[in-house]
């Protein structure tokens, strides 16, 4: 079942002058079609400016098509009436942790979203034990979010969004701010998420390690989609990906490096692992 | 390396820095820290967040004050009464995370020429360096009169970055200056500091979380970890030690993975690989030498 179908999507960026003209029109998004299934995880490339957070951003309604649809499971994401619904169905997390994070105490923090919503206060507890357990910060509910690592409050914000019982959480760029533990955590929590709970997860991100375990990988130029697979797939061509301004996991690009001196490596190796039992053959 | 007096360009001895001092908050966030920067290299900074990094470039151009230890700038304290900050404010630059969010002026041009207006020079002067520091950053005169907000995230963070070197800095401090980017952004602006460094020679110090990147561009990293500077050598000795690194939060390069996974596997391609293009080499050495006794 399709959780988020984009069809004939396109978003201008409009800038008037003071008198309301039109001064310049930006096409962010240019006629994209997409479906996506629930309890995927997707991962979006794309180069800075290539339309992935413009995307990303009609998911939850923050901004609406110009042209086009964008429907999260059934519900339209232009429908006035239930933008409420929908945002309950998709959150977002973004790049700053420091900007997310409201509550003096951890567990308030979480509970700002379903509070706000009017969930009984039982209920709502027991939304914030299950969301603080499932993103592994039970043992910091009672600590304040300041002396947390970056890491820790992005999975705090995660947590925020586990309690509104999303069935989609969409991440731009979560991980840019974060040392390497810091982007670990993340991610092991997101995929985590994934399959436990059978949460979509729709990732942005300029880090290729971070893909390789994604269900799906589409990547993005001028506001359409370029290429569309398994991470496999996607990171068998290098050289277009190079041309995009994009790269590949370092293991894929010694693979690549390799392949291009004589040796026989297959196309699109991911992992360690994959890398060692090709290599050995030849080596030994 | 022969140590001449006139290269040490920076040099911090025993620093320390306490938050809340005499409070039951205390907490030291640097601690005896101690090194020289020799004029011209080209440092890096690595460190979990929290260890004390910040802390640490923000003293080295007299933002923050020690609460003990001596810093010296060109040979001269810091610390010293008469000491001018002003113009060590100058000298060492610091670009700060996401520099693009402190741009305000009406367009590119303007926002790089604020920081020398500030330095009483000739409204020629300030003019030449302003677009002479854009052009060291790769945007040529078509962005001049461009508001900084219709620029894309790599072309901001540049307009930023010219601000700094305006002021014709000595020593380069940038604090995570990729974050953000696209991988061919990142790329494009490390060969522009690359560049820079030659064409000023300057002293550049990158904070940075990618081990990848630090392994690729700089001479020298220093390790922090709780206010403590805990490793001080090359890449390649500092990634050797990758299991302490993970102990500390941090990470070695992936290919450093690679290596010794092959060593347990019996295949040694030595121990200093910390890039791409090491790890191909020495494979492909490897099977030459094999063939070659087969």
């Amino acid at each position: 079942m399709g959780i988020v179908k984009a069809t004939k999507l396109i978003f201008d960026y409009i800038t008037r002058d003071e008198a309301d003209n039109v001064e310049d029109v930006k096409r962010a998004i240019n006629n994209l079609n997409i479906d996506i299934t629930q309890g995927d995880f997707v991962a979006v490339l794309g180069h800075n400016g290539s339309g992935k957070s413009t995307f990303a951003k009609h998911l939850n309604g923050i901004l609406l098509p110009t042209e086009g649809t964008v429907f999260i499971s059934d519900l339209n994401t232009a429908n006035d009436e239930t933008l409420l619904d929908l945002r309950k169905m998709v959150g977002m997390v973004f790049q700053n942790p420091d900007n997310q994070i409201i509550g003096n105490v951890v567990e308030e923090d979480v509970a700002f979203g379903p509070e706000n919503i009017g969930i009984p206060t039982d209920e709502m507890w027991k939304r914030v034990d299950a969301a603080l357990e499932a993103v592994g910060m039970t043992a910091y509910r009672y600590k304040s979010p300041n002396k947390l690592s970056g890491g820790q409050k992005q999975r705090v914000a995660i947590a925020g969004i586990m309690a509104m019982k999303p069935k989609c959480i969409v991440l731009d760029e979560p991980t840019a701010m974060l040392d390497p533990n810091g982007r670990k955590e993340v991610i092991k929590t997101v995929l985590e998420l994934n399959k436990k709970e059978n949460i979509t997860v729709i990732l942005i991100t300029h880090y290729m390690e971070e893909v390789i375990e994604a269900d799906r990988v589409i990547v993005m130029d001028e506001g359409k989609i370029v290429m569309d697979g398994t991470p496999k797939e996607v990171f068998s061509h290098v050289e277009e990906l190079k041309k995009l301004r994009l790269d590949v996991p370092s293991t894929t690009e010694l693979a690549y490096e390799l392949k291009q001196a004589g040796l026989k490596l297959p196309d699109g190796i991911l992992t360690l692992d994959e890398l060692v039992d090709n290599l050995l053959p030849i080596l030994k | 390396m022969q140590e001449n007096v006139q290269d040490i360009q920076i040099e911090a001895k025993k620093l320390n820095f306490i938050y809340g001092e005499g409070t039951a908050f205390e907490q030291y966030a640097l601690k005896d820290v101690s090194f020289k920067i020799r004029r011209g290299e080209f440092v890096g900074i690595i460190g979990h967040t929290g260890s004390g990094k910040s802390t640490l470039i923000q003293h080295l151009n007299g933002l923050i004050k020690s609460t003990s230890g001596e810093l010296y700038f060109n040979g001269e304290n810091i610390y010293a009464p008469k000491y001018d900050l002003r113009l060590l404010r100058q000298k060492v630059g610091l670009v700060f995370q996401y520099p693009e969010h402190q741009l305000f002026e009406v367009d590119v041009l303007s926002d790089v020429e604020f920081g020398p207006k500030n330095q009483k020079l000739s409204e020629l002067e300030i003019e030449a360096r302003a677009k002479e520091s854009l052009a060291l950053v790769g945007l040529d005169e078509s962005f001049y009169k461009k508001s900084p907000f219709e620029l894309s995230g790599g072309q901001k963070r540049r307009v930023a970055i010219a601000g700094v070197l305006a002021m014709n800095p000595e020593v380069l401090i940038l604090d995570e200056p990729t974050a953000g980017l696209d991988p061919k952004g990142r790329d494009e602006l490390f060969d522009e500091i690359i560049e820079l460094k030659k064409k000023r020679d300057m002293t550049i110090i990158l904070v940075s979380h990618s081990m990848e990147d630090v392994a690729k561009y700089v001479d020298r990293l220093l390790v922090m970890n709780k206010g403590e500077l805990v490793l001080d050598g090359t890449p390649k000795e500092v990634f050797k030690q990758y299991k302490f690194l993970e102990s500390i939060g941090l990470s070695a390069p992936g290919i450093t993975y690679i290596v010794e996974r092959l060593k347990k596997e019996g295949i040694d391609l030595g121990d200093d690989i910390t890039t791409i293009e090491e790890a191909r080499d020495a494979i492909l050495k490897y099977i030459k030498r094999k063939d070659k006794n087969a």
